[in-house]
């Protein structure tokens, strides 16, 4: 019992240390990366070149004053923010890093995941909908039915995976790729899946709900100072989430050459899968234009949708002859 | 999207689209009435950024507007320099030096192509790809610095007077113009690579915002929009000043109008600049670059009118002179009026993001429209 209780202590104090470290690291990360592909040098005068920046930018819009506009619901306004960082905060227990450094592993990992993520886009609208702003009310418009529609992809091909590993536990499914990783033998879920975890996060070239440049920062446009910065660590960390979902997915998790004290070190080879993902996610988001929003509804439904059902079932042919 | 007359009238949405916005590109406001994601009616206010210089043409003398002339359009503002020369040459029938003519062609080339490159990176940027505008404003940078080492100014270049241009230029600035030119003939790769075989980039512009040659006609449109429609009318072809009827070029041309079309025809005249550039390098003559002209100008009464070709399209000046060194009027047509003209009649029904990018795609520079 009691070892039990000081488990759970640390899993949350560290969950909660995670979720900011990577909001820095990826953010500071993004600023670089932006810059080393658009030809210039990105952050370089905070710290040495720039690794202090994002601490330093977190305090400042901690300093900052969130103003509430007169005319917004002031508790949703308030809370949005909060609820748009519980959902991903969440999955982070039942992510397996290495064999033992697993939170929970709970017989339905992958369908709790999936389910939390989902709450991600309720508070987007909240957010779009309190400003009482017309273009942040578009913006959420957006975001939800986009939301909507690249969630089905995402179970589907999970469910592919799923099928392949005969268990809906996330440490199962690593162990399940033992011998080959599921990327080889599910290549069109892989990218399926990339794509709409993509869209999941509201990144580019899905990042319509933000879209700076036709809705002036889409549903963040009335929010300032720490509901700002809340947003932007839920966005970084449902990215995280979404990586992390792919490693184990399909990347074989933590599965790698054999280091030393291997129950906790290969945790690196689990880190190192996903945040390579998440660099292609950062060049992706610098390299393509956005996408309309008809265009992006009809990609998923009339594309995406049918290609992840075909993958099912030719993934169900083949695991059950 | 189909909507019913009943549905459009209770669900329609005002949505105010500037003056401040990332992608009006200047004090633009339109006041759009949405369905939706669809727009149903734009009704676009201007004057946020009237500067009244024509007025200030009735206060000054005649020589003194060259001071306004470049601030008029700031992104290409050569051209207008240029028209304001030619106008008040052709009222005081002196001719400039040969030297100072191919002078005007180099550097008005050199601001076009220095104008389109910021025009690619708006325009992606309103399309959401963060990383072509750097790539342009490095190339712009070259170009930019070239015109500061002319004429002393980056952007609103006080260079061009009535008689000539106000300095020459030196060896060090020739060959920094053809290293220019070959740098950005290999750059055109990258941009072929990055942005015009991307696929959602052609997604976002193929069809378009069509405008047909006749709507085109009916609203005024000229230059680049007027081009990729399909209509050949360029004024350096069609009427040539300045000295363009001795250079070879040509003058893409379009054919379906949509925003991709805009978009190649820009591209195109780039190289086609650079290729008079060249030529007008090759054959500059020597001798001097301005001819003696009075400390003070007052051209005979009368009524005196010049067109030169912008980037964005005519432009054309008229002046009233009552035969005293003030004018007496002075008209100054943009070329982004007549073009964004084209807004109201295009935009029944497009999603708004649809709009976004035609409205980027005119290259508007909202303070010409304002003047």
């Amino acid at each position: 019992m009691d070892i039990d209780m000081l488990r759970v202590f640390w899993s949350v104090v560290l969950i909660a240390a995670f979720v900011f470290a990577n909001a820095t690291v990826m953010g500071y990360l993004e600023r670089k990366l932006a810059g080393r592909f658009q030809r210039r040098l990105g952050p370089m005068e905070v710290g040495w070149h720039g690794i202090l920046q994002m601490p330093l930018d977190g305090i400042k819009l901690l300093a900052k004053r969130m103003i509430v506009p007169q005319q917004a619901e002031g508790l949703i306004f308030r809370l949005a923010p909060v609820i748009s960082l519980s959902p991903v905060m969440l999955p982070l227990i039942v992510i397996p890093f290495s064999p033992v450094l697993q939170v929970v592993d709970m017989p339905a990992g992958l369908i709790f995941v999936l389910a939390i993520e989902a709450f991600g886009t309720i508070a987007v609208f909240l957010a779009g909908w309190s400003a009482n702003n017309k273009y942040a009310m578009i913006g959420a418009m957006r975001s939800v039915a986009q939301n909507i529609a690249y969630e089905i992809p995402i179970l589907l091909v999970a469910l592919a995976v799923a099928l392949m590993a005969g268990s809906f536990s996330l440490q199962q499914i690593v162990l399940a790729q033992a011998a080959l990783w599921f990327i080889v033998l599910q290549p069109f879920g892989f990218v399926i899946y990339l794509i709409s975890g993509l869209s999941e996060c509201n990144r580019a070239p899905f990042d319509l709900p933000e879209a700076e440049s036709e809705l002036t920062a889409g549903y963040l446009t009335e929010y300032s100072g720490i509901g700002f910065s809340l947003f932007m660590i839920a966005e970084y960390t449902h990215m995280f989430i979404i990586c992390c979902l792919a490693t184990v997915l399909f990347l074989g998790g933590w599965q790698g050459p054999e280091l030393p004290w291997h129950e906790y070190s290969s945790a690196i080879w689990f880190f190192m899968k996903a945040y390579g993902l998440m660099f292609v996610m950062v060049w992706m988001r610098w390299t393509f234009p956005r996408v309309r929003y008809d265009q992006l509804m009809k990609f998923a439904w009339k594309y995406l949708i049918p290609f992840a059902l075909v993958n099912l079932l030719i993934t169900a042919l083949v695991v059950y002859l | 999207m189909t909507m019913s007359a009943a549905d459009s009238r209770h669900f329609r949405m005002h949505l105010n689209l500037g003056p401040q916005h990332p992608s009006t590109h200047g004090v633009l406001h339109l006041a759009l009435e949405m369905y939706g994601e669809n727009v149903l009616d734009i009704d676009p206010v201007l004057g946020y950024g009237h500067r009244m210089h024509e007025k200030m043409a009735e206060r000054r003398p005649w020589q003194a507007f060259f001071a306004n002339t470049p601030r008029i359009d700031y992104a290409c503002s050569l051209p207008h320099s240029h028209c304001y020369a030619l106008l008040l040459e052709r009222a005081l029938q002196i001719e400039p030096p040969a030297r100072a003519v191919s002078l005007r062609i180099i550097a008005s080339e050199l601001n076009r192509v220095a104008s389109h490159l910021l025009w690619v990176g708006a325009f992606l940027l309103d399309l959401g790809a963060f990383t072509p505008i750097l790539y342009c404003f490095d190339d712009r940078e070259q170009a930019v610095d070239i015109l500061e080492h002319m004429t002393g100014s980056r952007l609103t270049h006080a260079w061009m007077c009535a008689g000539g241009v106000t300095d020459d230029i030196d060896e060090e600035t020739v060959l920094k113009i053809r290293a220019f030119i070959r740098r950005m003939r290999a750059r055109f790769r990258i941009y072929e690579r990055l942005v015009t075989n991307n696929v959602i980039f052609i997604m976002r512009t193929r069809g378009i915002g069509v405008i047909t040659p006749a709507l085109a006609r009916s609203c005024g449109a000229t230059g680049p929009v007027l081009r990729a429609s399909g209509m050949a009318c360029d004024i350096r072809k069609v009427a040539p000043y300045g000295g363009y009827d001795q250079y070879t070029f040509d003058v893409p041309l379009g054919s379906d109008g949509d925003c991709l079309e805009r978009y190649r025809v820009r591209m195109e005249e780039m190289r086609q600049s650079l290729r008079i550039i060249e030529q007008a390098l090759d054959r500059l003559p020597g001798g001097p670059v301005r001819t003696k002209v009075p400390r003070t100008l007052a051209p005979p009464a009368g009524e005196y009118s010049s067109t030169v070709e912008g980037a964005r399209g005519d432009v054309t000046y008229w002046a009233v002179s009552d035969g005293s060194e003030i004018p007496y009027r002075l008209k100054i047509r943009s070329a982004c009026m007549g073009n964004l003209s084209l807004i109201p009649e295009l935009c029944r029904g497009m999603l708004l993001a649809d709009l976004i990018a035609t409205l980027g795609s005119l290259d508007l520079v909202i303070p010409e429209i304002d003047r």
